[in-house]
């Protein structure tokens, strides 16, 4: 027996170094491997989102545009359902039940334990009769989301729509995770963040079927949902409801603008949309069908469509001779019905002639205007050849917000083309081009492309005599109801003015008795040029820019309706009765306006547009 | 009366009793942390597993005031017709046995429900003790051999029968005892053999383990001394490993899908840890985050939020570990060796061969059951549903190791009257 005691040390040595083992074990697994305490993590804690209300957007008049609807989400936990009836459930849900195990198969593949969606946006009368049964369903329950609603079902394009966030933005903004929602495009997009206000947090903990048990460390991480900032748009819901009803079947932009601060009052595309089909349920069969639509309702074209600006060039023309000093209010130029310098091309209209300068603007004179053009570019006492002179000309053009991006506060916004030298070398050779080789330009034709919001804030720049406001869509943010601090900024022009007295006199007078006397109004003198903007692609784009009254203007206006012929035709009517909308609210001319608003111009464009 | 009393607790040794009370109460306080639910915060709730805990640690305490009233020869005297009587009711469980989840080893009587199975330990330990104590048993002989792998494999048997593979399990511990009373040392490195070889070829395909084999087996015959002896030991031995790689595969193959998927899971052929290796991934999980010191008493999450399974019985462990970090558990594990070496120490002083052998017995069951639960749940041994000695939730178990253990205290104390 004694030989066998010693093997007492070999059992005691095998319990040892077994409870060494599993105290190194302990040890690793405790205190020098971190992994599972992240793994404990994600077990036991919930992130629970708590979703901000969007902010809402009113018009300058305190018309509500945008506000949020209440919508409801029927939301599933996989694990949790049991024994229901799925017969009755079907048919409160209103889905047959080949698609409820299809979508109870793609849920739980997704996780048995989580929640996830099992029917988006349920209609008001099936959230009512889903509600009172929701008890028998365990394992559903109902989450409230907000849709964006348009009451006024007005400026589609301004207003723009909110949408699921891409994985793309999601990758980049840490802010933002799959499934939320992100304004897409307009208002909704340029002031998303202003809108959207800050997501709160709230960590639960919960237990292995996903029961809540609690708040993690009594809510000390939590942090609370801050509400989305309210807008004030400069829209009037008025005239821009207005305005979409005399484009109605018609293409084209109006856009109007207040000069004194730059807020946009109206800016419409035609033809346009109910905002309300891209929310919900229906936005993706909605949308495609927008899209594939020929008369491209989606694309904005008072912000990206390029247009000739026509005639109404001649005004920017007009003030770069004056401050040139190479045309003044007197300067006399002949028109033998064509610009006779280069045999009578361009071609004009009959009016008597030699015209003073107010009077080449009233009357629209194209000899005229290629003569100040010339004599701007030509000028050898001052610029050594066309080049310089071109350029000269060219700074001038875009110090008037063309051919530049004026970084509005809409997204979509496009610069514009005013073409460049290089664009000339290139075409016609280095020294191939002189002022004659350009002349188009002299009255708005040519290579030159123009937005409908640059042709209005020109207009602005004209109205106030140099400056302008960089023109934008919102006029109050939050509390402080002030615009943005780039906003409030004058952009002055390289005119001085003293100029402008001249051109405005020639715009007062084309209403008054030249080209545009169907915009003029009674005590309100309106200042207006129209425009034919040729368009290789189909019949001429009408065109009218105009601002009233002539004293402390209110109003600035760009009108274009595609393949309307001359300005006069539809453009100058549809102008004035803007300006009478605004400023009087009430209308002077019901035939007229009968006739604008009955009116049908069928597009002629033979391709699709690339004039834009 | 004051004097029985004193009889009763003459000659205890305190210090087991002491770590027995220690453990007993660890284990009942992380019962209630692990299953505590808010409403019924009382731990003496009737209603909550912590509540019944405390009548089984009640009743245990009875249970071993009456073992300590009982007189010492007593056990020895009833080793026989107890472990008769075990085999009997584990036979019996059979046929009158109430099925819980596959297995059918529990009598039920009423809310109360008994294991035979559980009271076949110490049965064991008693029969072994009893038969080995002998005065002219040799463990040498091959008789004894025998006789005493038939006395430990008869309930390994009829508990197999009962589909409790985790307790027959147990039964293996009996080879320290063996080995102590003078079984030769090759047979614990046989055991460690076949259980590296059954590792083995459940990892690696067998034709190329039995290739290696045969390859080793090669190389040692070019270096050994080729005496007659130890070429039939080197052959034979080649022979045993090829049947018992070949009987593994077999067995394996022909196992239950879920037996199968605990040792796929165990030897980290699966790791899918949605489905089997989900226990022991959650188990893992509970330990590691406590760190050093835990989180703290009741502010476990993954026990108390269900990640871990049985988390009050089985995976009790996991409860000391997230709430009381590597101290926790460092303390835990340090106690059990504590008490293992000092019913070691209580062996060897036994002048009573019954005695000794018995104590032994104690020490390998409680040795094996430790070594499995925290094994299991540290990642270290497979899911293998056995309890943690005094500490898992339930009454067979408490009751069992109370009486395995405090019998031992019994014999102890006994052993100055057996002197005189």
């Amino acid at each position: 027996m004694n030989a066998l005691s010693g093997r007492r040390y070999v059992i005691s040595a095998i319990f040892i170094v077994v409870g060494i083992i599993y105290l190194m074990r302990l040890f690793y697994i405790q205190v020098l491997n971190d992994s599972y305490k992240m793994s404990a993590n994600n077990n036991v804690l919930r992130y629970m989102t708590e979703y901000p209300a969007r902010g809402l957007v009113y018009d300058r008049e305190g018309v509500l545009l945008v506000y949020n609807e209440a919508a409801y989400d029927l939301m599933v936990t996989p694990r949790q359902v049991k024994q229901i009836d799925t017969i009755d459930f079907c048919e409160t849900v209103g889905i047959t039940k080949v698609q409820f195990i299809k979508k109870m198969k793609q849920v739980k593949a997704y996780s048995p334990y989580k929640e996830s969606i099992f029917e988006k946006q349920l209609s008001k009368e099936t959230y009512a009769a889903l509600q009172e049964k929701l008890y028998k369903f365990k394992g559903f329950f109902v989450q409230a989301r907000t849709l964006r609603k348009y009451p006024q079902e007005i400026a589609a394009h301004t207003l723009g729509y909110v949408g699921e966030v891409s994985e793309k933005i999601t990758k980049k903004n840490p802010y933002y995770k799959s499934g939320d929602y992100i304004g897409v495009s307009g208002i909704e997009k340029s002031y998303e963040e202003e809108l959207r206000g800050k997501k709160g947090l709230k960590i639960m903990m919960v237990d292995v079927f996903n029961r809540p048990k609690g708040r993690f460390k009594d809510g000390m991480y939590d942090t609370t949902a801050i509400s989305g900032q309210n807008l004030i748009s400069s829209l009037s819901a008025r005239l821009q409801k207005y305005g979409e009803q005399l484009l109605q079947n018609k293409s084209g932009a109006i856009v109007a603008i207040d000069p004194s601060t730059g807020e946009i009052l109206a800016c419409i595309s035609g033809p346009s949309y109910n905002p309300n089909l891209l929310v919900g349920r229906e936005r993706t069969k909605n949308y495609g069908k927008l899209f594939m639509d020929k008369s491209l309702p989606l694309f904005n074209r008072a912000l990206m469509a390029y247009y000739p600006p026509g005639s109404t060039f001649k005004l920017l023309n007009g003030l770069i001779g004056e401050q040139e000093q190479v045309t003044f209010r007197e300067t006399r130029y002949p028109c033998n019905r064509g610009y006779p310098v280069m045999g009578g091309k361009p071609k004009c209209h009959p009016h008597p002639s030699p015209m003073d300068l107010p009077g080449a603007v009233s009357t629209s004179c194209n000899s005229y205007f290629c003569y100040v053009f010339r004599s701007i570019i030509d000028n050898r006492k001052k610029y050594p050849n066309v080049v310089v002179g071109y350029n000269a000309w060219r700074d001038y053009v875009l110090s008037f917000g063309v051919g530049v991006k004026i970084h509005t506060d809409l997204p979509q916004e496009l610069p514009g083309n005013v073409p460049t030298q290089k664009y000339y070398d290139k075409y016609f050779g280095k020294n191939g081009w002189k002022s004659s080789t350009i002349v188009s330009l002299s009255i708005g034709q040519g290579e030159l492309g123009v937005t409908p919001l640059q042709m209005a804030n020109i207009i602005c720049s004209i109205a106030n005599k140099g400056y302008y406001y960089t023109p934008h869509i919102v006029k109050g943010i939050g509390d402080k109801k002030k615009p943005r601090d780039e906003y409030k900024i004058k952009h002055y022009t390289k005119v001085e003015p003293q100029y402008f007295e001249p051109i405005i006199d020639g715009m007062q007078g084309a209403v008054d008795h030249g080209t545009s006397t169907s915009a003029k109004l009674k005590d309100i003198i309106v200042c207006g040029k129209t425009g034919t903007a040729q368009n290789p692609h189909g019949k001429d784009h009408s065109v009218f820019v105009a601002f009233a009254p002539r004293d402390n203007p209110k109003i600035a206006v760009a009108v274009l309706v595609e393949n309307g012929g001359w300005g006069a035709t539809w453009a100058v009517p549809i102008g004035g009765l803007m300006i009478e909308k605004y400023l009087r609210d009430s209308i002077s001319k019901p035939d007229m306006e009968k006739r604008m608003l009955e009116g049908i111009v069928l597009s002629t464009e033979k391709k699709s547009k690339d004039d834009k | 009366m004051r004097k029985t009393e004193e009889g009763i607790f003459r000659n205890i040794d305190w210090v087991t009793v002491i770590m027995y009370l220690i453990l007993v109460a660890m284990g009942w306080i992380n019962i209630y942390a692990s299953v505590y639910n808010e409403e019924h915060q009382l731990i003496t709730d009737l209603t909550q597993k912590y509540g019944k805990q405390m009548i089984w640690i009640g009743t245990s305490l009875a249970l071993a005031l009456v073992i300590l009233i009982v007189d010492g020869n007593f056990y020895a005297a009833v080793a026989w017709p107890l472990w008769i009587f075990v085999l009997i009711s584990l036979v019996a469980v059979l046929f009158l046995g109430t099925e819980v989840s596959g297995s059918k080893s529990w009598f039920r009587f009423g809310e109360f429900g008994v294991q035979p199975a559980e009271f076949a330990k110490f049965a064991t330990a008693m029969v072994i003790a009893k038969y080995l104590s002998q005065l002219d048993i040799k463990m040498t002989d091959n008789r004894t051999k025998i006789i005493s792998a038939m006395l430990i494999g008869l309930p390994i048997l009829l508990i197999l029968l009962e589909n409790e593979t985790g307790v027959a399990l147990v039964f293996f511990a009996f080879i320290l005892v063996l080995y102590r009373e003078g079984l030769s040392g090759n047979f614990l490195l046989l055991g460690v053999i076949v259980v590296i070889l059954f590792i083995l070829s459940l990892l690696i395909d067998k034709i190329i383990l039995i290739v290696a084999l045969a390859v080793i087996s090669g190389v040692l015959f070019l270096f050994m001394r080729k005496t007659r002896q130890n070429i039939i030991l080197l052959s034979s031995l080649f022979i045993l490993s090829s049947v018992v790689i070949y009987s593994v595969d077999y067995a394996y193959n022909n196992l239950q899908s879920h037996q199968k998927k605990r040792i796929d899971v165990f030897l980290g052929k699966e790791s899918d840890i949605k489905k089997a290796g989900y226990n022991v991934n959650q188990s893992l999980i509970a330990i590691g985050s406590g760190g050093l010191t835990g989180k703290g008493f009741l502010n476990g999450t993954q026990t108390k939020y269900d990640f871990v399974p049985e988390q009050s019985t089985d995976f009790i462990f996991c409860t000391v570990g997230e709430e009381w970090g590597f101290v926790g558990t460092a303390v835990v594990v340090v106690m059990f060796l504590l008490l293992l070496l000092r019913i070691l120490f209580i062996a060897e002083r036994q002048r009573s061969p019954f005695s000794r052998i018995y104590a032994y017995g104690v020490a390998s069951i409680i040795f094996f059951h430790l070594m499995v639960n925290v094994g299991m749940t540290i990642g270290l041994a497979p899911v293998i549903g056995i309890p943690l000695p005094f500490f898992s939730y339930g009454g067979s178990s408490l009751w069992s190791f109370t009486i395995l253990l405090f019998i031992l205290i019994k014999l102890d104390a006994y052993r100055l009257e057996i002197l005189r």
